[in-house]
């Protein structure tokens, strides 16, 4: 049987992917933040997950205005990485995990929750910045990926409570796989920031700590959390959080924190990471 | 019955939502179309014309032209999709940031390191004025 084992909660900054690629990481400027992310390499490279299900969201990348999918489960056999209108980043293609994602999107849905199956599609920085900050610059990614784009671009974005109740059926899906695989799923964005308007800049430290506080034991707190105090308290891009939320519903109800980090600033952003394991 | 926005009184943001979204639809198309070499090159040797082509307002291109964000935000212009254009002009995400608010790139990249824009009277308008 498949299971999700753990769970990661990352910022996923196109900066820090771009540190990671020109070799910045122990500048004055990065180093702090890089530090917090050695624990997680070397407990995932002992770890050896086989698949990591990765609920990120796409910055007008892959999806225009043609089509805004408010969830979109990636079925393909490999996804490449985007230009984002720079080149693409120089890392590897990400192979996916066609059988288990298929069999995700027919659980899924079946439990009431209507996601788009994506067959064709290139993934930004939302992806490929968190598997750079857990595996460093491998030649090939030493895992599969199910990428899973959350629509938090067009308003209103799924609430926090829906993505909260959306990772518990994921959870159902995996667990009702019959191969032998060991999990992951990992929230990505957030914390606190803003990059439009006058209001640019905006971090709340104080609300990114006691959300950290609460995902383990109170993530029915976290789930009631309504899209206007994101907004007002986070910064309007801080909405990203409702993706953590996915992560923390598929670890069931009891879990482990094994690792807490966060660090302002990443360019505009508050840096949030958590690893937490699930214990049922 | 008209559609619930209590975001509507947060400062100096604009929420990209299904009015805004409707409203800026070419001006974010015309955006996505920089992600392509040569649409960027036609871009940059003749904007005006290569803005003639999409069925913007005259105000949303003359936005474009002044690479006035503030402006294109409010014209329905999402950060992400504006985020083409800058890109294109060989500008970071700070820089942007930055020119919206009215600082200096240095005054905001300072402002970031030391903890960023604080919410403490930035979360109603006119709040603390
Ligand atoms: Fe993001």
């Amino acid at each position: 049987m498949a299971r999700i084992t753990a769970g990661i909660g990352a910022s996923h900054v196109p900066l820090i992917g771009r540190a990671i690629d020109t070799g910045d990481t122990q500048s004055d400027y990065w180093k702090p933040l890089f530090d917090g992310f050695d624990f997680t390499k070397k407990w995932i490279a002992e770890e050896k997950p086989d698949v990591i299900f990765l609920v990120y969201n796409d910055h007008a990348t892959a999806f225009s205005l043609d089509m805004v999918p408010t969830f979109a489960i990636g079925c393909a056999e490999e996804f490449a990485p985007a230009d984002e209108g720079f080149g693409a980043r120089p890392v590897p293609m990400v192979e996916g995990a066609p059988d288990l994602a298929w069999h995700v999107a027919q659980s899924v849905i079946q439990q009431d929750f209507d996601l788009t199956i994506v067959n064709k599609m290139d993934v930004d920085h939302g992806l490929t910045v968190p598997l750079s900050l857990m595996y460093g610059q491998p030649k090939k990614w030493p895992v599969k990926v199910i990428p899973f784009a959350v629509n938090v671009v067009v308003y209103p974005t799924p609430s926090g409570r829906r993505c909260y109740n959306l990772g518990k059926a994921i959870r159902n899906a995996v667990e009702s796989f019959d191969e032998d695989l060991n999990v992951q799923i990992w929230g990505t964005g957030g914390m606190s920031h803003q990059l439009q308007g006058p209001r640019a800049g905006l971090i709340n430290q104080e609300w990114d700590k006691r959300f950290l506080d609460r995902l383990a034991d109170k993530p029915e707190e976290l789930a009631d959390i309504a899209h206007v105090e994101y907004i007002r308290e986070t910064g309007s891009e801080g909405i990203e959080m409702v993706m953590w939320l996915v992560m923390r519903g598929a670890l069931g109800d009891n879990v482990t924190e094994l690792h807490r980090h966060y660090h302002v600033p990443a360019s505009n952003t508050a840096v949030g990471h958590i690893i937490l394991e699930s214990q049922s | 019955m008209a559609l619930d926005k209590p975001y509507k009184d947060v400062p100096g943001t604009t929420i990209f939502d299904s009015e805004m979204a409707r409203k800026g639809y070419h001006l974010n198309q015309f955006c996505m179309s920089l992600m392509k070499a040569e649409n960027r090159a036609r871009f940059k040797a003749d904007e005006r014309a290569y803005l003639s082509e999409w069925p913007m307002s005259e105000e949303q291109r003359q936005a474009v032209l002044d690479r006035d964000y503030n402006a294109m935000l409010a014209l329905g212009g999402n950060i992400y999709f504006l985020a083409k254009i800058f890109s294109s002009d060989g500008k970071s995400f700070q820089y942007a940031a930055a020119l919206m608010t009215g600082m200096s790139e240095e005054d905001y990249k300072a402002m970031m390191v030391s903890g960023g824009r604080s919410p403490d009277g930035n979360r109603y308008i006119g709040e603390g004025t």
